[in-house]
C-alpha cells in the first residue's frame, strides 16, 4: 500500500499465535501448516493467528473482519500482548512491542494505546465517571483532574448527567458509551475495539457506528476494529482484513473485496452485500465504442454507482467517467440495467 | 421396552444385567458363611500401637522444653496464639457488660440497621441472663482469635488459589481431606504439638474453620468477569493495581459469606476444643454431655446458638448490602451513640452480670427432661429397640465377625464399581491402614453406626428434597427451618437426642440423622429443581403422571445431586457419630474421648483419632464417583 513501515501508526509482520503446552515446537515444525481441526488433533494445540501481516497508516480505520473462531480477537489482543504472541514483530509508533520490558510496555497500554471491549468490562462497584477515570487513576492522577477529564469525555460521547449512575443503572448501548469514554480518555493514539457492538440491539447498534464515525472525524484516532458483521465492517473500515482459520485471507478496501474477492471463501461472505452501494463506476466503465457520443454527463471515477442512476436516468448518453480530468471509460444505461441485475461480473 | 431386546456386545448373551453383581454378592455370603468367625481382628487396649503413642507423648512431655523444634518453632507459635486470646480476653474484659454490648449494637447497626441492632444487644445480654457471662466472654475471645488468623492465612491463600490455577490444583486435595477429618481427630495430634488449654484450642479451631475461608474466597476472585480483568490490564494497571482495583472489590460480597462461613465453623469447633482444655461455652455443654444432665447443657448451647445467630446476621447483612448505597448520617450517629453509650457506662455499671438477673434452669430441664424420660420411655425404647434388633445388632455382628481380607475384598468391589480403580484402592489402603493401627473392631462398630445413621438420613432427606422440589409451599415452610439448621453448631443436636434416649448407641445416631439430614435436603431439592423446565415440559405434554415424572425424568435426571448429597451425608454422619462417643456411642468416638481424659490411654485415642480419619477418607473415595465434577471451564477466545 505504499506505506513504509517508519510511518505506519501499527505494524504487524509474520505474527503466530499458537495455544498449547508444545506452542514453540509446532511453530518450528512442518506441522505449523495443518489447519487447525488437524493441528489440535496431532498436537492438542490450536493455532488462533498464523502468519499474520499487515500495517495500519495513522489515522485509518482498520478492520478485521471473520467469523467466531477465526482468530481475530486473539490477534487484537495480542497486539499489546494482552496475550503473549507466540512469534512475529509488532511496531506501534515504531516501537518493538514484544521487546518491551514489562514497566515499558504498562507505558504504552496507558498512553498510547487503549481497548473497547464486547462484554463492556466496566467496573460495576465504581460510578460511571470512576470507570471512565479508571486508566487516568492507575496511572496516578490525581481526582480533580481525572474527573474533570472524565467529564469532559463523558459529554463528547453523549452522557451528560449520569455520572454518578452506577453501570447496571444504564442500558447496554449506554454501557458501551461508557467503555468508549474510559478508553478515549486517556488519550491514546491508537484504539483497539473488539466486537464492541455484537452485544447490542441492531437500531443501537447503529447508532454506536456512527458514534464512532463521528469521533473518529473529530478525534482523528487510528482504530483497529475487530467485527464479525460484514455491513459494519465495510460502513467503518477504509481497509479491511478479512481472517478466517487464524490467516488473513484478503486485505483490501470493500470495493476490492466485493469487487475482486480473493477466493470462494470471501466471495460467499460479500455474496449478499448490494455491490451497487460499495462498487464505483471504476468497476463497470468500458472503452466507448466507435461511434458513441461522448457528450453525455462526467462522473468522476469515485462514484458509487446507486450514485451514478440519477445521472443515468436524467440523459440518455453514455456517462463519461473520469479520473483526475482524463477520461477512463464510459458506462450507459444498459450497462448500469446489466450491473444491477446481477449480470455483469465486475 | 421392546420384547426383542437388542443385544450389547460387552454382556455375556442371555443375561440380564443383575445377573453379575448378584453373582459377587452370593459369592461374598457364601465366603463369609465359610470363613466366619476367622481372622478377625478384636480389640486390644494394650497394644503396641497404642503403647508406642503413649510413651512418644511421654517423651515429648518431658522434652517440650529442651527440644529444638519445640523450643525455637512450636512453643513460639503457642505463646504467639496464647498472647493475642490474653488481649482479646483482657480487652473484652476491659470492656465489660456494658461495653460489649454498646459496640456490638454499634457495629451490627453499622452493618444492617436497627433491627440487627437490637438482635445483637439482645443476644448479648442473653449472655448474662443465661448465667453464662464469663464462658461466653471466653468463648467469644476464642472465636476471634481463631477466626482472625483463619482470615489471616486464609484469604491471601484463597487470592492466590483463585488467580493461579496451579495454586488452585496444589491446594484443593489438602483442602478436600481437611473438610472430611471429623473434628475429633484434630485434636489428639494437636495436644502433641501445642499442649492443652487456649491456644491449641485456637489453633485447633482454626485448623477446622480455614478451609471455607480459602475455598470461599478462591471462588469469589475466580468468578470475577474476565472483562473487567482484562479491561484493567489493557490501560496499563499493575497487577496489584488489579488485584486492589478490580478483583477484591468485586469479590467482596462473596468473601463477606467466606468470614460468615468461617465464623460458623469456629463456633462449632470450640465448644468442641474444649477436651483439651480451651476454655468458654464447651466446658459446660462436655460437662453436660459425659454427665448426661440436660440442664446444664441446655443454656450454654443456646447460648453458643445465640452467638451464632448474631453474629451470622451481621455478616451476612454485610454481605447482603447493596454495594452502592452510603452508610447513612443517621445509621453511622446511631451506631456512634450506642458505642459511646456503652463505653460511658463502663465505670457506671458492675462489669460483670449481676448475678440478680440470672435465670437458672437447670434443675428444672433436668426435670423436664425426666419427665420425657418416664413419659415417652415407650416410644422411645420401641423405636431404640428395634432400630438396635433389626439393624445394628445384626450388621455389627457381620462386620466384627467377617474376616478382615473379606471385609476389604468387599470394600475394595463396591469402591470400584462406584467410583473406579483410584478411589479403590485409596480406600483399601485407608482400610489397610486401619486394620494396622490395631483398631479393626471398633472401627467396624463405628461403621455400623454411620451406616445406619446414613440411611435413615437418605431415606428422611429424599422424602423431604422430593417433597419440597414438588411443592412450592412446602418448600417454603421448610427452607427457613434448613436454614437455621445449617447454622447451628453441630453439637447441638447431641442435646435434643441425650434428652430423648439418654446415652446410648442410638443418641449419635439421632444427633447425626438431624445434623446431617439439611444438607441432604437442600441437595437433593436443588438436584430436582435444576432439571431442566423444557424437559418436564417435555415429559408432561407425552402425558405422563406427576409419579412418572418424577421415577423417569427428574429423579434420574437429578441422579449426580443425589450422589452428592449421600456422599455429603456419609461425611458429615461420621463427624457427628465419632463425637457421639461421648454420649455413649461408644467404639471409635469413645476411644478419642477416652484419649484425652485417661494419660494412660492417650496413645489409644490417638491412634482411634487418626482411624476415624482413615475411616473418612475411604468413606468418601467409596462414594466420590458421585462428586465428580466437570473440569473447569477453560478461557476461549473468538
Amino acid at each position: 500500500m505504499g506505506v513504509s513501515p517508519d510511518n505506519a501508526a501499527i505494524t504487524v509482520a509474520g505474527l503466530w499465535k499458537i495455544f498449547g503446552s508444545k506452542a514453540q515446537k509446532v511453530l518450528d515444525s512442518e506441522d505449523r501448516h495443518l489447519d487447525p481441526a488437524a493441528l489440535r488433533e496431532k498436537t492438542g494445540c490450536t493455532a488462533a493467528v498464523r502468519d499474520v501481516s499487515f500495517e495500519v497508516r495513522p489515522g485509518e480505520v482498520f478492520v478485521v473482519m471473520g467469523l467466531s473462531g477465526s482468530g481475530k480477537s486473539t490477534l487484537v489482543r495480542c497486539l499489546t500482548r494482552l496475550i503473549e504472541p507466540t512469534a512475529g514483530e509488532i511496531r506501534i509508533g515504531g516501537e518493538d512491542i514484544r521487546a518491551a520490558s514489562p514497566a515499558r510496555l504498562r507505558e504504552i497500554r496507558r498512553h498510547q494505546v487503549s481497548m473497547v471491549f464486547q462484554h463492556f468490562g466496566l467496573l460495576p462497584h465504581r460510578k460511571v465517571i470512576d470507570n471512565v477515570a479508571y486508566g487516568l487513576e492507575i496511572q496516578g492522577t490525581p481526582k480533580p483532574a481525572r474527573h474533570a477529564r472524565a467529564a469532559e469525555i463523558l459529554s463528547l460521547v453523549g452522557l451528560d448527567g449520569y455520572a454518578d449512575a452506577y453501570p447496571d443503572q444504564l442500558s447496554g448501548g449506554m454501557q458501551q458509551r461508557v467503555g468508549l469514554a474510559r478508553a478515549l480518555a486517556v488519550e491514546p493514539e491508537v484504539m483497539l475495539f473488539d466486537e464492541p457492538f455484537s452485544a447490542l440491539d441492531p437500531l443501537i447498534r447503529r447508532d454506536m457506528q456512527a458514534e464512532v464515525v463521528r469521533l473518529h472525524r473529530e478525534v482523528g484516532k487510528t482504530m483497529v476494529f475487530i467485527t464479525h458483521d460484514l455491513s459494519e465492517a465495510l460502513k467503518l473500515g477504509e481497509r479491511i482484513a478479512i481472517m478466517r482459520a487464524g490467516a488473513i485471507v484478503q486485505l483490501g478496501t470493500a470495493e476490492e473485496l466485493v469487487g475482486a474477492p480473493a477466493d470462494d471463501y470471501v466471495a460467499d461472505f460479500v455474496r449478499d452485500v448490494p455491490r451497487s452501494h460499495v462498487l464505483t463506476l471504476r468497476w463497470i466503465s468500458r472503452d466507448p465504442e466507435p461511434g458513441e457520443s461522448l457528450d453525455g454527463p462526467e462522473l468522476p471515477a469515485g462514484t458509487l454507482i446507486k450514485d451514478a442512476l440519477g445521472a443515468a436516468s436524467a440523459s440518455s448518453r453514455p456517462i463519461k467517467v473520469v479520473d483526475g480530468g482524463e477520461l477512463v471509460g464510459v458506462v450507459d444505461r444498459v450497462d448500469l440495467l446489466a450491473f444491477l441485475s446481477g449480470q455483469a461480473a465486475a | 421396552m421392546s420384547s426383542a431386546a437388542v443385544p450389547t456386545p460387552s454382556r455375556l448373551a442371555g443375561l440380564p444385567r443383575w445377573v453379575a453383581p448378584a453373582g459377587v454378592a452370593v459369592l461374598f455370603v457364601a465366603a463369609y458363611l465359610v470363613f466366619r468367625g476367622t481372622a478377625t481382628l478384636p480389640h486390644d487396649k494394650e497394644a503396641p500401637q497404642f503403647l508406642a503413642v503413649t510413651e512418644l507423648r511421654e517423651w515429648i512431655d518431658d522434652h517440650r522444653n529442651d527440644n529444638p523444634l519445640f523450643l525455637y518453632f512450636l512453643n513460639y507459635i503457642r505463646l504467639f496464639v496464647g498472647s493475642l486470646y490474653d488481649l482479646f480476653e483482657t480487652v473484652l474484659y476491659g470492656l465489660g457488660w456494658p461495653g460489649i454490648t454498646g459496640i456490638m449494637g454499634a457495629l451490627a447497626w453499622l452493618a444492617g440497621g436497627w433491627r440487627i441492632a437490637l438482635l445483637a444487644v439482645g443476644g448479648v445480654s442473653a449472655f448474662g441472663v443465661l448465667g453464662l457471662w464469663g464462658s461466653s466472654v471466653d468463648t467469644l475471645a476464642l472465636v476471634a482469635v481463631a477466626v482472625l488468623l483463619s482470615l489471616a492465612i486464609g484469604i491471601p491463600v484463597g487470592v492466590w488459589a483463585g488467580l493461579s490455577g496451579r495454586a488452585r490444583r496444589a491446594i484443593t486435595p489438602v483442602l478436600d481431606v481437611m473438610q472430611i477429618m471429623p473434628t475429633f481427630a484434630y485434636l489428639a495430634p494437636l495436644a502433641l504439638f501445642f499442649h492443652i488449654g487456649a491456644p491449641a484450642g485456637a489453633i485447633a479451631t482454626m485448623i477446622y474453620s480455614i478451609p471455607p475461608a480459602i475455598r470461599i474466597t478462591a471462588l469469589a476472585v475466580s468468578e470475577v468477569s474476565p472483562t473487567a480483568v482484562e479491561a484493567s490490564a489493557s490501560l496499563g494497571a499493575t497487577r496489584r493495581q488489579t488485584l486492589f482495583k478490580v478483583y477484591l472489590p468485586l469479590a467482596r460480597s462473596t468473601i463477606a459469606l467466606a468470614i460468615n462461613q468461617t465464623i460458623m465453623m469456629a463456633l462449632s469447633m470450640v465448644v468442641i476444643a474444649n477436651l483439651i482444655s480451651a476454655p468458654g461455652l464447651g466446658g459446660d455443654i462436655i460437662r453436660g454431655l459425659s454427665r448426661a444432665q440436660v440442664g446444664i447443657m441446655l443454656p450454654a448451647g443456646i447460648a453458643v446458638v445465640v452467638m451464632a445467630v448474631v453474629l451470622d446476621r451481621m455478616m451476612m447483612a454485610l454481605a447482603r448490602r447493596d454495594p452502592h448505597a452510603k452508610l447513612r448520617r443517621t445509621d453511622l450517629a446511631a451506631a456512634g451513640v450506642l458505642a459511646a453509650a456503652g463505653l460511658a457506662l463502663i465505670p457506671v455499671l458492675p462489669k460483670v452480670w449481676p448475678e440478680s438477673l440470672t435465670i437458672n434452669m437447670v434443675a428444672e430441664v433436668n426435670d423436664a427432661v425426666h419427665w420425657a424420660e418416664t413419659n415417652w420411655y415407650a416410644v422411645t425404647t420401641w423405636i431404640k429397640d428395634t432400630t438396635s434388633h433389626l439393624l445394628l445388632n445384626p450388621l455389627e455382628s457381620l462386620l466384627t465377625t467377617a474376616p478382615w481380607w473379606l471385609v476389604a475384598l468387599a470394600v475394595l468391589a463396591v469402591a470400584w464399581r462406584v467410583s473406579g480403580a483410584r478411589p479403590a484402592l485409596v480406600a483399601l489402603g485407608c482400610l489397610l491402614a486401619i486394620a494396622l493401627l490395631g483398631v479393626w473392631e471398633h472401627t467396624m462398630q463405628t461403621m455400623t453406626t454411620v451406616a445406619v445413621a446414613v440411611l435413615v438420613t437418605l431415606v428422611i432427606g429424599l422424602l423431604l428434597g422430593v417433597a419440597a422440589a414438588r411443592s412450592p409451599r412446602w418448600s417454603a415452610v421448610q427452607r427457613p427451618l434448613l436454614d437455621a439448621a445449617q447454622t447451628m453448631p453441630a453439637f447441638v443436636y447431641l442435646l435434643p437426642a441425650l434428652a430423648l434416649f439418654g446415652t446410648t448407641r442410638f443418641t449419635a445416631i439421632f444427633a447425626s440423622v438431624i445434623y446431617a439430614v439439611p444438607p441432604v435436603v437442600r441437595l437433593v431439592e436443588d438436584g430436582i429443581k435444576a432439571v431442566p423446565a423444557t424437559v418436564v415440559e417435555a415429559a408432561a405434554s407425552a402425558g405422563s403422571t406427576p409419579g412418572q415424572l418424577l421415577w423417569k425424568v427428574q429423579l434420574p435426571m437429578a441422579r449426580q445431586a443425589i450422589l452428592l448429597a449421600a456422599n455429603q451425608g456419609i461425611v458429615m454422619t461420621l463427624a457427628m457419630v465419632v463425637v457421639g462417643g461421648l454420649v455413649g456411642a461408644g467404639a471409635l468416638g469413645y476411644d478419642v474421648v477416652t484419649g484425652f481424659s485417661q494419660r494412660t490411654d492417650f496413645g489409644m485415642g490417638f491412634v482411634a483419632g487418626i482411624a476415624t480419619v482413615l475411616l473418612g477418607v475411604m468413606l468418601d473415595r467409596i462414594t466420590q464417583g458421585a462428586d465428580r465434577r466437570p473440569s473447569p471451564r477453560k478461557r476461549k477466545f473468538t
